[in-house]
């Protein structure tokens, strides 16, 4: 198969794909560069010259630059952490055998293809809407005062958001991982007398770390850039302004293109530290 | 200590009972070996005496007091699986160890108790390697460490042997026999190569379709089965049993001769027929004759020297006293 003639033929027929994906990245990646060494104010003058790197200086300088990294880590430490933990227990629970089983897990993996724009608004006037929402009614049942959600518990509800989208997706990889653990590991584990927690503790969890450490890579890329659930919720006011919606108003509210694309060089290398780092703790999980 | 009673155990998977109500005493110390065709209940047997599943009904009693609702943690047994089911992410020393550490053990007496089970079983030089760089014979040995080092009261087998080459499988066979001689605790061990039955058990026990067929050492098999399923169940190659005419003219509705029960002559005996196929091992010679009028065909253990070929004509003479007569019903007739 892997002749020299055969090889050189699978590259070829690669060429129009890999070309497609590198054009595909590469043009928006030279564009940013290119944009965020000019003062570039579509509205007001556009392109005003090169700057060398002033746009990087004012990005970081800015006020809202270490609050934007801040929120960033939170949402998707959050998001992780609910993800991960619920997406575990979830899976422990559909693996039992129970009647009704296809229907649940349909209804389990049903969030994950509704759209962020609808679930957020859905969460946002159905649930936390603190006159007629579903949890302000809760609060008033009890006789509490209603949250604010938005306002008050920004960050906690937007994690909340993010987690119900993401959850589904790390219930199943999980769910799967766990339907291939060998159940007479489990068997020989119950005989050597290791109560239900040991065996979640000894056997369940070490054979899930592959599955949690590709949920949280792939998780993670995404997070970094969630922005319809900041838009449609807060508008990233009350300290939920991450760092692409940061880049965002700078772009388009600000219109200030160079700025914007400083940022998003920025964003790039956080994605990139963030990765490397993610790859250090957990890449030993994957070589074995 | 350990002596198993089965009393009335019956196992039922919904609707289809796999079990049938089944008495069984295994003695303490006896190596007990459950054999039969695939299917039959082997497994089921041993995970309900595992506690791995319910019994339906009757009682499970080790040493006198009745198990049928513990847990299998307490019950004081330890099991070899088919597969090993060695924990993969942990080492062999860890996997040895965690019966010991589950039971709470002080640490130094669980380093005493793995490096004793490790030299035993010659894993020494392993313990720090992870089941996924064992071979198949280490990876078994690391399983039976692992049960040995708890000191159970019993031993459960499930086929342990069946995932390894031939030659392995007879290296182990050995060892096994070996710790069954040192440790003097019961073992149940189950398999469907009648081989192993035969080489390692005190006793054995046939079973079909969840039902014991007959009990008893391998000798005591292999001279007297009770009935036709158990005749043609022991003993490699199989027992031929022949029906009509020549079963009638020893009074019997069938009649076993064993390969090995024939003097073969190419001058003249009691059937003639013609070889199909000589299979020559070296010590021995397996004849399959055709056209004997007996049975489609009969299979013949001859000397390892004989020279019959495709072809050839030969003629056999049963040893009258190693004939086994059956009735209509299968039983045996003495
Ligand atoms: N969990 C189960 N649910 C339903 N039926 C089962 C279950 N486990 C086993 N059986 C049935 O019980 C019967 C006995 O199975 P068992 O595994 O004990 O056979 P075995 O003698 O060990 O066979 P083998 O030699 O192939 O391992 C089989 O017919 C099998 O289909
Ligand atoms: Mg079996």
């Amino acid at each position: 198969m892997a002749t020299q003639h055969s090889r050189s033929a699978a590259r070829m027929m690669m060429a129009p794909a890999v070309i497609l994906l590198l054009g595909w990245m590469l043009v928006p990646l030279c564009m940013t560069l290119y944009f965020s060494f000019k003062k570039y104010l579509p509205l007001r003058g556009g392109d005003l010259g090169w700057v060398g790197f002033d746009n990087y200086t004012r990005f970081v300088s800015s006020s809202s630059f270490w609050p934007s990294i801040y929120a960033t880590l939170v949402i998707v430490g959050g998001v992780l952490a609910i993800t991960v933990v619920f997406g575990i227990l979830l899976a422990i629970l559909l693996d039992q055998p129970m009647w009704g089983q296809g229907v649940v897990r349909m209804l389990v993996i049903a969030p994950f293809f509704v759209m962020p724009t609808v679930s957020s608004l859905v969460w946002k006037n159905m649930f936390m809407d603190p006159n007629y929402g579903l949890f302000a009614h809760l609060w008033r049942f009890f006789g509490a005062e209603p949250i604010q959600w938005m306002s008050q518990a920004s960050l906690p509800s937007i994690i909340m958001i993010v987690s119900w989208q993401w959850l589904p997706f790390a219930t199943l990889i999980l769910l799967t991982a766990i339907q291939s653990l060998d159940s007479e590991q489990l068997e020989a584990s119950e005989m050597d007398g290791a109560p239900i927690i040991s065996r979640f503790w000894y056997i369940i969890l070490p054979h899930l770390s592959r599955a949690i450490t590709v949920v949280i890579l792939i998780q993670t890329i995404f997070l970094l850039s969630i922005f319809a659930e900041i838009f449609v919720t807060t508008g990233g006011a009350f300290g939920t302004k991450t760092l692409s919606y940061l880049i965002f108003q700078r772009v388009l509210e600000s219109q200030n293109v160079g700025l914007g694309s400083a940022g998003g060089v920025y964003a790039i290398i956080l994605a990139n530290i963030v990765a490397i780092f993610l790859m250090r703790i957990v890449g030993k999980n994957l070589d074995n | 200590m350990g002596r198993i009673v089965l009393d009335k155990v019956t196992k039922r998977f919904g609707d289809v009972e796999v079990i049938p109500p089944l008495d069984l005493t295994i003695e303490d110390g006896e190596f007990t070996v459950f054999v039969g065709p695939s299917g039959c209940g082997k497994s089921t047997l041993l995970r309900l005496v595992a506690g791995l599943e319910d019994v339906t009904g009757g009682q499970i009693q080790i040493d006198g007091s009745d198990v049928s609702s513990m847990p299998p943690a307490k019950r004081g047994l330890a099991m070899v699986f088919q597969s090993y089911a060695l924990y993969p992410h942990m080492s062999v020393r860890k996997n040895i160890a965690f019966p010991l550490k589950m039971a709470g053990m002080k640490s130094a007496e669980i380093k005493r108790r793995v490096d004793n089970a490790a030299s035993v079983l010659n894993l020494t030089d392993y313990l720090d390697r992870r089941p996924g760089q064992l071979s198949g014979g280490q990876r078994q040995r690391v399983a039976i460490g692992r049960a040995i080092v708890r000191e159970p009261a019993a031993f459960l087998f499930d086929e342990p042997l069946s995932n390894l080459d031939a030659a392995l499988r007879v290296g182990m066979r050995l060892e096994i026999s070996e710790l069954h001689e040192r440790l003097k605790s019961t073992m149940i061990y189950v398999t469907h190569d009648q081989v192993e039955a035969m080489t390692m058990a005190d006793k054995i026990v046939v079973l079909q379709a969840g039902v014991i067929e007959q009990v008893g050492s391998p000798l005591e098999l292999y001279r007297t089965p009770r009935n036709t399923f158990v005749a043609g169940f022991i003993g490699s190659p199989k027992m031929n049993l022949i029906e009509g005419a020549a079963a009638a003219s020893y009074q019997a509705h069938t009649i076993g001769i064993r390969p090995e029960h024939f003097d073969v002559s190419a001058e003249g005996g009691k059937w003639s027929g013609t070889v199909n196929v000589s299979e020559h091992l070296g010590s021995d010679t397996f004849l399959h004759v055709q056209g004997t009028g007996l049975a489609d065909s009969i299979t013949v253990r001859a000397d390892g020297e004989v020279a019959f070929r495709h072809g050839d004509t030969i003629h056999l003479t049963p040893r009258e006293e190693h004939i086994h007569r059956f009735d209509a019903k299968g039983l045996r007739v003495e």
